[in-house]
Order: C-alpha cells, then sequence, then structure tokens
C-alpha cells in the first residue's frame, strides 16, 4: 500500500468513505509527517488536535452515514487565516501573541465541509514577498533541490510558501492560500503543485488578514486539479459579511471536471513572451500549446497591449491599499506594542511598528504612503486605476477572441533564498505574468508542466474570464493529463 | 448671495467683516452602526457597544447599514439638495487612539448629497425679519470615533470604542455667514430639519450634533482671510462664543502684524477660549483614496422614491401653511412650527378639536398658557402633564360658554397638578360658569343698590365704570357668570 | 519624482514607523528606484479612462439596521496590551 500520507484530497475522501482506511489514520499519518519536517519551517504552529478531532468526527460520520464533502481530509492552513483561539500571525512580529477570538470564513467553510487543520502554515510576511524570506520567522525551504548538488536552499516561492513546501513535501494533501499578486500561482509552480486563485469575490474575505483588498483573493493549492477543485467548492461561496462578496451560488467544479477541450479558443498573449525569458520557459510555453491543442482547443493569438504597465500600476495600487489596511496594527488593541520609557501616544505608534513590521513591510508601506500622500494621489494611485481599468478592457478584448489564455506562471524557476532579496525590484519582476490577471480579477491556476535543466518544476498558467473557474480547471486538468508530472522532491529533510 | 450684515469687528484699523462656515456632525438615529452590527445606544459600559469590525481586528471587514443611507438621503432632500445615486466611501488616514482601523471611513471625492441650502431668520418673533440663504455644499456619511478619556488616571488615557463606527453625517455649510447671530441661527434651523425628518436627535449635550467652527476675517469687499477650524463644538451658544471669540483673536493677530495659520483650535468652555491642538499638529495629509472593501454605493429610483415619500411636512412648508390655511400670526406660526414635537403637539390639539376654526384659540392656548406652564415645571412638551386630547377638552369647555377665560386658567392649574380631565374637574368642583340670567339679574341688582353713587356718576357719563360693575358681579358670582351674558344684563340694568 | 532623506523621513513619519537617519538614508536609493519604475504608468494616456472602482461588476449590498453584533467586551478586549476597567489603557493624550 502506497503511504497515506501520498494521498491526495480526493483518495483520501474516497478512501475514508469505502473504508479503507479511517481518518484518524490519515490524520495520524500526516500529524507524524508534519512533525518530522521542521527543517523546511513550513509550519509556524502545528496542530495535531484540530486534525484529529475533525479525524474522529469523519469516522464517527462514516459510521452513522452523513459524511460531508472533506470529511477525513486534514489540510494546511495559510496563517494569513484567522482561526479561533490559534495564534494567527501574518508571520509578523506585529501580531505577536495575537490569537483571534473569531474564524476566517475560509476556514469555517472548511471545518464546516468536514477537515481538519494540521497547523499554521508560514509565509511572507502580510503576505508581501514571492520567495517566502520575509516571514518573521525564518525562510521557508522548498523541499526541492538542484541536480547541481550544491544543495543551494531554494525558495518555496510566495507568499504562500509554507502552503507550497508542505504539500510538495507531503506534509498535507492540500492547503489554504492567498493570491493577491499571484502568491498562490507562483509557489505552486515554483514546486510542481497546483494552485487557484478564483475570480475576485468567489471567497469571502472575512477573517483573512487584508494585504490589498480590491486584490486578495483565498484559493487553494493541492497536487492536482481534481483537489483544487474540491477544496475551492468549500472554501468559495457568497458572504455577506464581505461587501465584495460575490452573490452567486458555487458550481460543482468537481463534478464539471472535463479534459475534453474542442470548441474552446485558447489565447496566447503576446507581450507575454519578454525579453531574457529562459529559454526553457519559452519551450514549456510550446508544449503547452501542444498540449491543448492535442485536447481539441484551437489556438489564436491575442493581444494584451497594456501588459507592461500592470506591475508598475500594481506596486502603486498593491502598496498604497496596504499602507492603509495595516495602520490598525498599532499596539493599542492587539499584538506587539513597543512603548520606550516616557514615550506619548504617537511616539508608541511609531516604535510599534518599527519593531513589529519587517524590512520588506515597511518598504511597501513607505511606497504606499507616498502615492498616496498630498498632490501625488492624481499622478500616481488615480493614474493607476485608470491603467487597471486599460488592463481588464485588454482581456475582455481578448474575450472576444478566446475563451482562455495560457502562458508561463513565471519568468522562472525557483530561486535560491537570498539570491533576489537584496534587490527588491528583480523581486517584484517575479510576478510579471501573474499580476495581471490579479488587477483584472480574474480566475487563473498554474499547474506543472515539467523540470527544468536542474530537475526544478515549471509552471503552466491558464487565465479564464471572470467567474469561469471551470474552464480554467478544465484546460488545467487537459495539461495536467498530458505533462504526467510525477516528480516529487527526494526527502532530505 | 451676501446679504447685508451689520455685524463688524472694530479694530483699531478700521471694521472687519467675519465670515463663518459650519461642519456639523449629526448623529444619524439608527439602531445599528455604520458599517456593523453592533448598537448606538448612548450611555451603555465602555466596550461593550463595539464589534469587532468596531475594533478594528484584522480581517474584519465594513457593510454599509441601509437605514444611515436612507436617513442621510432623505435629509438632502429636506434641504433641496442634489442626491448623488452614486457615491462611493473613502478612507481618510490618520492615526489616533480613538481611531482603531488607522483610517475613518468617509466620504470626499464623491459625497450622497451635494449642494443645497436652507433659509434662516435672525429673529423669528419679527415678521419682517429678513430671511437669508446659507448654502450647503454637501452631507457625506461618515464613521465617529470612539472615545478617550484623559482624567481616569494619572498617566494613561483610557479608550472606550462605544461610538466608533457609529453613522455621522457631516453637513458641509457654504462660508456663508457673516454674524454669531446667523451661525446660531444656522444650527439652530438645521437641528429643527433634522428632527423633523428624524434623521438626527439633535441632543447636543450627548453629543448627537456637533460643529466644526471655520472662521476668518477680512476686511469689508476683500479676499477671504485664512481660516482656523476649531473641533466640535456641541451648542448653539458656544458655537456663537467662538465666533464671536476667535474673531477677535484673529482681529487681533492681524492688526498686530501677525498672520493667521490655518490650523485646528479647540473650545474651552470653562475659559471661553480657543487654542490650537497639539494633537492636531499633522493632520493635513490625510491621504484619502477609495475604501477599496466596499464598492461604490448605487441607489435605484424605487429607493429614491421611497425617501422622498416618507418625508414629513418640514418647517419651512408648515409655517406658511399655519399662516395662510389656519390664519395664525406670522409669530405664532413660527413658535409652534420651530419644533418638530412643538408642531406634533399643536396638530394633535386641533384634531382633538375637531375644528380648524379654534386653531387661533388653541394656539393661543398652548404658546401662553401651556408653554407657560412647561416653562415654570421644567419640562418639555413631550413630557406635557396635560395632553392634546384634555387640552382640546379645555379650549371646547370655553368655546361652548362653560368655562370663562379665568375659570379656565383655574382648571388649567388643577389639571397640571392631578392630571384629571377637565370636565371632571369641572364637575367635582362646580367652576361651570352660568348663564341663569335670572341669578345674574338678582347679583347685578344688589351690585347696582350697594353702589349707588357710582350708578350716578356712570349715569353722569363715567362710562369706564361699566367694567367695575362687571368685575363686581363677576366678583358676587365667584367668577361663574358668563362674561357675555353679565355684559348684556348690566348695560339693560343701567338703561 | 525622487525622494531625498528628509522625504523619506517625512513618510516615515506620516506612517508612524520610528526610522533613524541611517535607516531612512539607506532607504532612499531603494525608494527611488522603485518610484522610478512606477513612474513610467505616466506613459499611458488614461485622459478618457475612468479609475477602476469595481474590479469584477457588482453593487454594494446594505445591511438592515438590526443590532446583531457587540456585547462582547471580553472578545474585544481579549488581545489587549493593556486593559484596565473595562478600557484599553494607552499613554496619556494631551490633546
Ligand atoms: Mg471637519
Ligand atoms: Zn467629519
Amino acid at each position: 500500500m502506497t503511504e497515506l500520507t501520498d494521498l491526495g484530497v480526493a483518495a483520501i475522501r474516497d478512501g475514508v468513505r469505502d473504508g479503507s482506511f479511517s481518518a484518524r489514520e490519515v490524520a495520524t499519518a500526516f500529524n507524524d509527517r508534519v512533525a518530522q519536517a521542521k527543517a523546511l519551517n513550513a509550519f509556524l504552529v502545528e496542530t495535531p488536535d484540530h486534525a484529529l478531532k475533525a479525524a474522529d468526527a469523519a469516522d464517527a460520520a462514516r459510521a452513522s452515514g452523513d459524511l460531508k464533502p472533506l470529511s477525513g481530509v486534514p489540510i494546511g492552513m495559510k496563517d494569513l487565516f484567522c482561526t479561533d483561539g490559534v495564534p494567527t500571525t501574518a508571520a509578523s512580529g506585529i501580531l505577536d501573541g495575537f490569537t483571534p477570538t473569531y474564524e476566517s470564513t475560509v476556514s469555517a467553510n472548511l471545518w464546516q465541509a468536514g477537515a481538519g487543520m494540521l497547523g499554521k502554515l508560514n509565509l511572507d510576511q502580510f503576505a508581501m514577498g514571492s520567495s517566502n524570506e520575509t516571514s518573521a520567522f525564518g525562510n521557508v525551504i522548498s523541499p526541492w533541490r538542484r541536480k547541481d548538488g550544491g544543495n543551494a536552499p531554494l525558495a518555496p516561492g510566495g507568499s504562500s510558501g509554507g502552503s507550497s513546501s508542505a504539500i510538495s513535501a507531503r506534509l498535507c494533501p492540500a492547503a489554504t492560500g492567498t493570491d493577491t499578486g499571484g502568491s498562490i500561482r507562483q509557489p505552486a509552480a515554483f514546486t510542481g503543485i497546483s494552485g487557484i486563485k478564483p475570480t475576485y469575490g468567489r471567497c469571502s474575505r472575512w477573517g483573512t488578514i487584508a494585504f490589498a483588498s480590491s486584490l486578495d483573493q483565498a484559493g487553494p493549492m493541492a497536487r492536482d486539479v481534481r483537489d483544487c477543485a474540491i477544496m475551492l467548492e468549500a472554501m468559495a461561496g457568497f458572504d455577506p459579511k464581505d461587501s465584495t462578496s460575490l452573490e452567486l451560488a458555487v458550481p460543482g467544479w468537481e463534478a464539471g471536471l472535463s479534459s475534453d477541450l474542442k470548441g474552446k479558443k485558447i489565447g496566447i498573449p503576446k507581450e507575454y513572451r519578454v525579453d531574457g525569458m529562459p529559454a526553457e520557459i519559452d519551450a514549456l510555453w510550446e508544449q503547452g500549446i501542444a498540449w491543448l491543442k492535442d485536447a481539441g482547443a484551437e489556438i489564436v493569438e491575442v493581444s494584451l497591449p497594456h501588459t507592461k504597465y500592470a506591475l508598475p500600476a500594481y506596486y502603486i495600487i498593491a502598496p498604497a491599499e496596504a499602507s492603509s489596511n495595516l495602520a490598525r496594527y498599532d499596539g493599542v488593541r492587539y499584538g506587539l506594542r513597543d512603548l520606550p520609557d516616557g514615550a506619548g501616544l504617537q511616539d508608541m505608534y511609531a516604535a510599534t511598528r518599527a519593531a513589529g513590521f519587517g524590512a520588506e513591510v515597511k518598504r511597501r508601506i513607505m511606497i504606499g504612503t507616498y502615492v498616496l500622500s498630498a498632490g501625488f494621489y492624481d499622478a500616481y494611485y488615480n493614474q493607476a486605476q485608470k491603467v487597471r481599468t486599460l488592463i481588464a478592457r485588454d482581456f475582455d478584448e481578448a474575450w472576444t477572441r478566446c475563451d482562455l489564455l495560457l502562458a508561463p506562471t513565471a519568468p522562472s524557476a525557483a530561486f535560491a533564498l537570498g539570491e533576489k532579496s537584496a534587490d527588491p525590484l528583480a523581486m517584484y519582476l517575479n510576478d510579471v505574468f501573474t499580476v495581471p490577471s490579479s488587477l483584472a480579477g480574474l480566475p487563473a491556476m498554474s499547474v506543472p508542466g515539467g523540470l527544468d535543466g536542474q530537475g526544478l518544476p515549471l509552471g503552466l498558467q491558464i487565465i479564464g474570464k471572470a467567474l469561469d473557474e471551470q474552464g480554467v480547471l478544465n484546460a488545467g486538468l487537459a495539461i495536467e493529463e498530458r505533462a504526467g508530472f510525477t516528480a516529487r522532491p527526494e526527502q532530505w529533510w | 448671495m451676501e446679504t447685508t450684515s451689520s455685524y463688524r469687528i472694530q479694530g483699531a484699523t478700521g471694521e472687519w467683516e467675519v465670515v463663518i462656515g459650519l461642519e456639523v456632525h449629526a448623529q444619524v438615529t439608527s439602531n445599528a452602526k455604520l458599517f456593523s452590527g453592533a448598537a448606538t445606544a448612548f450611555g451603555a459600559e465602555p466596550n461593550s457597544q463595539v464589534s469587532l469590525i468596531d475594533a478594528a481586528m484584522p480581517g474584519m471587514l465594513p457593510v454599509p447599514n441601509k437605514e444611515c443611507i436612507r436617513q442621510a438621503v432623505r435629509t438632502g432632500m429636506a434641504i433641496d439638495a442634489q442626491i448623488n445615486k452614486w457615491s462611493r466611501f473613502d478612507r481618510k488616514n490618520y492615526f489616533y487612539a480613538d481611531l482603531p482601523q488607522g483610517y475613518q471611513i468617509s466620504q470626499l471625492y464623491h459625497p450622497l448629497v451635494g449642494e443645497g441650502a436652507i433659509e434662516v431668520t435672525l429673529d423669528e418673533k419679527d415678521p419682517d425679519s429678513a430671511v437669508k440663504r446659507i448654502g450647503i455644499e454637501r452631507i457625506h456619511v461618515e464613521q465617529d470615533a470612539g472615545k478617550l478619556m484623559h482624567d481616569q488616571h494619572p498617566t494613561r488615557s483610557y479608550v472606550d470604542l462605544n461610538r466608533s463606527g457609529v453613522a455621522l453625517m457631516e453637513i458641509v455649510s457654504r462660508p456663508d455667514m457673516r454674524s454669531p447671530a446667523e451661525a446660531g441661527a444656522y444650527v439652530k434651523k438645521l437641528r429643527s430639519i433634522l428632527r423633523y425628518v428624524g434623521s438626527c436627535d439633535g441632543n447636543m449635550e450627548e453629543g448627537s450634533m456637533r460643529a466644526d467652527v471655520n472662521v476668518s476675517v477680512r476686511k469689508p469687499g476683500e479676499e477671504f482671510g485664512t481660516r482656523t477650524e476649531t473641533k466640535n463644538v456641541n451648542s448653539v451658544r458656544f458655537v456663537m462664543a467662538v465666533i464671536e471669540h476667535e474673531a477677535n483673536r484673529q482681529v487681533d493677530v492681524l492688526e498686530s502684524g501677525g498672520k493667521i495659520v490655518q490650523e485646528t483650535r479647540l473650545y474651552d468652555p470653562d475659559r471661553n477660549e480657543t487654542r490650537s491642538m497639539r494633537s492636531k499638529e499633522d493632520a493635513h495629509d490625510y491621504r484619502y483614496f477609495p475604501d477599496p472593501d466596499l464598492l461604490p454605493l448605487e441607489l435605484d429610483d424605487a429607493f429614491l422614491e421611497e425617501c422622498r415619500a416618507s418625508l414629513p411636512e418640514l418647517p419651512d412648508a408648515k409655517r406658511k401653511r399655519y399662516e395662510g390655511d389656519l390664519g395664525l400670526t406670522s409669530y405664532a406660526a413660527a413658535v409652534l412650527t420651530a419644533e418638530a414635537e412643538t408642531a406634533r403637539w399643536f396638530e394633535a390639539l386641533l384634531a382633538e378639536c375637531g375644528d380648524q376654526a379654534m386653531a387661533k384659540a388653541a394656539s393661543n392656548w398652548l404658546i401662553s398658557d401651556l408653554f407657560g406652564a412647561l416653562n415654570r415645571l421644567g419640562l418639555d412638551i413631550e413630557h406635557s402633564p396635560v395632553s392634546p386630547k384634555q387640552g382640546a377638552e379645555l379650549l371646547k369647555l370655553v368655546a361652548d360658554g362653560t368655562l370663562s377665560g379665568t375659570l379656565a386658567k383655574q382648571v388649567f392649574e388643577i389639571m397640571l397638578e392631578t392630571r384629571q380631565d377637565p370636565g371632571v374637574i369641572v364637575e367635582e368642583k362646580g367652576l361651570k360658569q352660568t348663564s341663569d340670567t335670572g341669578a345674574i339679574e338678582e347679583v347685578i341688582a344688589k351690585v347696582l343698590a350697594d353702589n349707588g353713587d357710582k350708578v350716578e356718576q356712570y349715569k353722569g357719563g363715567k362710562e369706564a365704570l361699566f367694567g367695575f360693575f362687571v368685575g363686581q358681579t363677576m366678583k358676587a358670582m365667584g367668577g361663574k357668570a358668563n362674561p357675555k351674558v353679565v355684559n348684556d344684563l348690566l348695560k339693560k340694568a343701567l338703561g | 519624482m525622487s525622494v531625498d532623506t528628509a522625504t523619506v523621513k517625512k513618510i516615515a513619519s506620516l506612517a508612524r514607523i520610528a526610522m533613524r537617519d541611517d535607516e531612512a538614508e539607506a532607504m532612499v536609493p531603494e525608494l527611488n528606484n522603485i518610484l522610478g519604475w512606477i513612474e513610467q504608468l505616466g506613459e499611458v494616456d488614461t485622459s478618457a479612462v475612468e479609475p477602476m472602482t469595481a474590479v469584477i461588476p457588482n453593487h454594494l449590498r446594505l445591511r438592515e439596521d438590526v443590532v446583531t453584533d457587540g456585547n462582547c467586551r471580553d472578545k474585544v478586549l481579549a488581545n489587549a496590551p493593556q486593559a484596565e476597567h473595562g478600557f484599553f489603557a494607552v499613554p496619556k493624550v494631551i490633546e
């Protein structure tokens, strides 16, 4: 028998249902594996009891015949989701000691669906980063290593780096992620797993620590497309507590899965062919095109003329929103308080925020504060929101010619930790392919396509029309079936 | 729309004119807060009416309260303002301990209510007093802050978030006022309209209404000067005092060669002075931007129609109707309509009378007798010991001759004390006036007989003595004789 | 637009982040690098374009005016660095 920890969401669900194993066995196996993987630094908090309790409930539910969609499935929870009674930090020192008295809608939905929690996953601080190097609790290490024998620790991607690392190392079958400018898709690509950012508004933002409100979307990360579909069905849904939540029923995405793409037109955005892109990425893209053709799709070239402005627009809008969203961390009501001797209120704020926020968070707060400050609003923020309109229009224009878009997920494979952290701009450029769809609120997914010359995973990205998660998942499935990606990191930890 | 205002400050260098604009914050009457489901009631235990949203816990999100939007729209309609069917909420960013989010959700770029105006009269008792139109630039909806308490601990301030997130309307006037009196009249009129509409209880002591007072001075005819803003002034009297004080201070500064700094000031009522607010030193860069947690607020016609249909008759219209249809004096009409409660009471009284022709009598009685009594008792009209029904009964007893004016006053005093119906009092105390001509004739005969000398004088031409005979007759009848009958019979008896 | 140390310090103060002079100095080239890059947005002609207001077409829902929340002081104060007598406590503020 394969190890239980090698099973994905669907396999665990089905196995528990048909009695192949108990949910408790599954939870215990994952709990043990989590406990043995400290070297990856993927978990900030381990919650084995939570997983066991849900497992026991699943086993009881099986006995009484009322299993839920995720009964018996233990998952990892990105530590950006507030969890009732379990410390939640967004990987920042400023939330030192914070234990929410409430449960985020997304996590509550998952528990409602029967899932259990293995623990809270590390991330880039406040989800700001593309390598998981900005966490106040240390870097997450990717389980992958280059073939060169150098054993340089690699970035698991970010910001959902704890999630990607844990899934690819088989510490959990699935995890939650959040994606503001690519934080689900890029780490999925770096670690050879799948992840989908749904349409903005599909998953409630209530109880999820905000980075940039108009961009933040929760989504699942898992080892295959079906598991992503199952997870997303549980996570998504209308929430009256979130004004931007979409008042729509959740489609049966798993039931709707089909890799037959006959009649579908796939657009290839020509502006995504950027200078200096590694040949291996380009080759993978060509391979992806061939796979989708093979699945019955027609390929058309499309143009998204404002692509080049997406990143700079993003790096105005996201920091601006963040500078305001993070103003609440002031040492008054929760989290860290740094009160130097004789300090007044405003000094306390400044000291607390200086001590609690990491360098990248401060940098973004500074940029955001600057672009919103007196006299600059029109030139920066308003201009960026106008450009955003143009970017969304580009997509609308493309949808008159195709149903889905195919592009690489990231311009490179995983880089080594420390390789880009000294140059913020180089790091930002890593999100060049993921940011445009985030700005337009569109569903987008990364699926593994193959390995590069160093044996590291590369991802392909599918972008869909608003609300067409099904189309995205189906194209992802078509690639998955053809890519036959089975590579996994060798266990060294 | 400058009208002449004679108010001037006499400086060493000549006359100065004062320019005043007010930003009135009015708490919207609602059960729950603007963006959370926590209660808004005044005076609760600290931090008991606070949701996790109001405390700005991580991941909390705002969802707007429909009633708050509705009340702001109705208020806008009541001041004849442009209602914007498309508006949105912006964040005003600043750090303060009473502001948990680190920003206030407000409306800068696209407010819910645009340009409007109200008319104020400087002296409501004077029918010829000039009416002045004060422009209102906008009304926007925003969150209130929490409360900081400084006097409970030697080295700490305490934060109570009960008010945090309560809905406010910020009503921003044009700089159209030119004297403390005009500003006072404006606040009173605004308060009256809000209370008619029911969108704010206007309770200034509890902070339901407070004004930021913008004052500048200039030589008449010159450009506007630099203004200062004095925050959170919470009574009409204080608004007027702030203007007076601040205008004089500015004149002093300017005349001694200084410059006015655009700044935020605080009013100290105990010392009657304003001073610069240290805590607002860098408050000029609020980094406003649209709140990304909220979509644009779009109102449809059905919503607006309901808002309009639910508006009551407003004070100006009511006053005109009282003068025109009911034939009341402009003074009476102004007094009766100044407060929604008074008008409501008056209309209930008139309805109980069941006869529009009694409007004048009802108005006189309410303004002199009832108001006089309430004043004496320190009660407002909502807590009147006499109900409109009882008042109407009393007026009817006078109209049908059962009670004389004097008797009515006696009965009214007993009503105030015992809360009994006037009919019952008249029965029990036998206060009914008599029109029994036989009895009256008997008394008249005795009065004339006892005052033979005066009868002579009267007949000799001293007609003023007629009143004396009336008085003596009434006195002898214990005030219960019908004065008209007494008059008639006396005239007959005296030939 | 490029920033100097004084501007960085001003922004840090607006953002309430205590910053030493050397930290502010170090941040100058970093911010200028990023700002220089985002300023390419100025090239885009947006004269006939409205800024984006809703990412996905959606309308703002309004809540009914019902008290459904609050009355949870323990939860509100549970994580407070300093709470006394039902209040959050902060260093004394002079207004
Ligand atoms: Mg103001
Ligand atoms: Zn205001």
